[in-house]
């Protein structure tokens, strides 16, 4: 009970305190991208290949780009602080109803993937350790140096040759068979068939991560006092590993996760543009090349409250993991 | 006559780069405390986890530990761990970081009556409860909820006892149960042991480097040297009238109770050297250390040598009645 209200605390505590860093996160991301050369009417221009000053002057005045850098800032935090996002004059929507298109499906990605890494990277790393320097050690080392050395989107595109060209098992891109009108289990199959593979390979690279780190965090708990004392009372190896060892070694894999939670969305802009994956991070990568600010600002403002949010995550659940750790 | 509870003979405990315990034995009677005392690296705590079946992978132990006639070295692994925490138990050295982090003292203790006498985790947290309060910790009701790191070090080494006692062992191995604790909360810990052991009718290994505590706990004493046994007496004889070389060298370097007198009669005694200085050498290990050293001594370790009232020293001065009264 008392420990509920301490996490409620934490909760609030934490959204309190992402005001003031969300604002500097604009003001970073404002700046940076004004540094940038070119425009979104310049972009149009060099599209359409033959526009006249004119036309780009217009196009300017409309989207507010003739305003003075530090007006269109403060236009842009009105914007903001009245929880609209903007419009993108590329896609002619509101960005938030784009995002909003993009978010699940990217969300669905990054949760998976990372799931698929977590869950076999403290697999393999569990095996690695119980077998330290034997043969399935060895073995798994060197596949892991391969997962962790081999760039996502190689391995994107092997797997595509392997699974979807040579043998047709899966679906080479998107997010879902378009026309096919599936409903109910169908269309579930149907998801899960096209996220098998940009799933996992976005999770090779932090299985890799995972494995070689809950390797090192289980030698390193096996070797304390504590697990000499669980073996005393007489109790099977697999309770000692279970109940005594995993639960101990698993803080640190937490902390690098959560972070992880964050920041995937990097990943995923070159796995989401290899299989054609209707993401956030493949709206971002357009956006940037199309000098979209609205989009990109949008994106960058809901990727940094995602960190915030896997931050505050981690912290409740190294609590719930390690008593030591006290929620103030 | 009936044999001991636990008959130790022959122990080896061999490594793949040296064998930190030779050819050593000593045995126990039920009820009985039996101190081993010896300076680190001699071999007391891997007796102790060879005694309990936690050798290190990379140790192999030969000879017998028969434990109520029953070889455990001979025991498959399945078997040993149905004795292990229930027959016979251990208390360690590091109260500290002896228990889980992330588990309540009340499941820790919890565990091991789950285990052995499969109770349920209500019924485990119930005893758990009495248990606390029988090794002393105060408000047991409250702190078998506790996580470790809120409690003391003493605190802490009386739920390591509990769970080693939670059982009724017929056997209980501490190993250095007090060198980590302050001196006020030795002598309360060492109290417990012993009333303990009185109470559930168990015998005690203690394994200790400090003389000081022998005389007042021990029915008998196994001084070790180097993995091998140098000498076995009551404590009353061994304090009086230590013979072998090296009890006499560790009995000069304790500071006696009239502490003042250590301070005006100039430094501590030492022994010479280090444990490792004979290693490899056929001979007694002691012979470096050693101002008796005799020919005999650099060919093989000298026998056991039987002085009566079950009295045994490794040293041919031994065999020398005015070497024996000379201290």
């Amino acid at each position: 009970m008392n420990r509920r209200r301490q996490m409620l605390k934490v909760v609030r505590r934490t959204l309190l305190q992402a005001v003031p860093t969300v604002l500097a996160i604009l003001i970073l991301n404002f700046a940076l991208l004004k540094l940038a050369p070119g425009d979104a009417a310049d972009v149009m221009a060099a599209e359409s290949g033959a526009a006249t000053e004119e036309t780009m002057a217009m196009l300017r005045r409309q989207f507010g780009l003739d305003l003075p850098v530090l007006h269109q800032f403060l236009a842009y935090v009105g914007q903001i602080a009245s929880f609209s996002l903007g419009f993108s004059p590329r896609y002619n929507l509101p960005v938030a109803d784009l995002i909003g298109q993009r978010l699940p499906v990217t969300l669905l990605l990054m949760v998976s993937a990372l799931t698929i890494a977590l869950v076999i990277g403290i697999a393999l790393g569990t095996a690695m350790a119980l077998n330290v320097s034997r043969w399935p050690d060895r073995i798994l080392s060197v596949v892991s140096l391969v997962f962790y050395s081999v760039p996502g989107f190689w391995i994107g595109l092997m797997l595509i040759v392997m699974f979807s060209v040579k043998f047709g098992w899966l679906p080479s891109g998107g997010s879902e068979s378009i026309g096919a009108g599936l409903t109910g289990v169908d269309a579930v199959i149907d998801r899960l068939r096209h996220l098998i593979l940009p799933a996992s390979s976005l999770a090779l690279f932090f299985i890799a991560i995972y494995a070689r780190l809950m390797r090192a965090a289980i030698l390193e708990v096996t070797a304390q006092d504590f697990v000499r004392t669980a073996r005393a009372k007489g109790i099977s190896e697999a309770s000692v590993v279970l109940r005594h060892i995993l639960r101990n070694a698993l803080l640190p894999v937490t902390t690098l996760a959560g972070m992880h939670l964050g920041g995937i969305l990097g990943g995923a802009v070159v796995v989401e543009t290899v299989f054609s994956w209707p993401g956030l991070g493949r709206l971002a990568f357009e956006s940037v090349l199309r000098r979209d600010f609205n989009v990109l600002l949008g994106v960058l403002l809901l990727s940094s409250l995602l960190v915030i949010i896997a931050n505050m995550i981690v912290d409740l659940v190294q609590a719930w993991l390690d008593p030591r750790i006290e929620l103030r | 006559m009936a044999s001991p509870l636990l008959d130790v003979r022959g122990l080896s405990v061999r490594f793949p780069t040296g064998s930190p315990v030779i050819d050593f034995g000593f045995h126990i009677e039920q009820g009985e405390t039996v101190a081993v005392v010896g300076e680190s690296g001699s071999g007391k705590s891997l007796t102790a986890l060879a005694i309990m079946g936690l050798l290190p992978r990379r140790a192999a132990a030969t000879g017998t530990i028969a434990f109520r006639g029953v070889d455990l070295l001979a025991l498959p692994e399945k078997e040993r761990r149905a004795i292990r925490g229930r027959q016979v138990a251990m208390v360690f050295q590091e109260p500290m970081t002896s228990l889980n982090p992330v588990m309540t003292v009340g499941r820790q203790i919890g565990e091991v009556l789950r285990r052995h006498e499969g109770l349920s985790s209500a019924a485990a947290r119930a005893r758990a409860i009495e248990l606390l309060d029988l090794v002393r910790v105060a408000d047991p009701h409250l702190r078998v909820d506790d996580y470790p790191h809120r409690l003391s070090g003493g605190m802490r080494q009386r739920v390591v006892i509990a769970i080693a006692v939670a059982c009724r062992p017929s056997l209980l191995v501490a190993d250095e149960p007090t060198t980590a604790l302050d001196v006020t909360i030795q002598a309360q810990i060492l109290d417990l042991l012993d009333r303990l052991r009185r109470d559930l009718a168990m015998a005690l290994i203690l394994i200790t480097h400090d003389l000081g505590i022998v005389g007042q706990w021990a029915d008998r004493v196994v001084v070790m040297y180097a993995g091998r046994k140098a000498e076995e007496a009551s404590p009353h004889e061994l304090l009086a009238h230590p013979v072998h070389p090296y009890t006499r060298g560790l009995l000069a370097a304790s500071p006696r109770l009239s502490a003042g007198a250590n301070y005006r009669q100039g430094p501590l005694e030492e022994i010479p050297g280090t444990i490792a200085s004979a290693a490899g050498e056929p001979g007694c290990p002691f012979v470096p250390r050693c101002d008796l050293v005799q020919p005999s001594c650099r060919v093989a370790p000298p026998p056991l040598v039987e002085l009566g009232g079950g009295r045994l020293v490794a040293c041919p001065i031994a065999a020398v009645p005015e070497a024996v009264h000379a201290s």
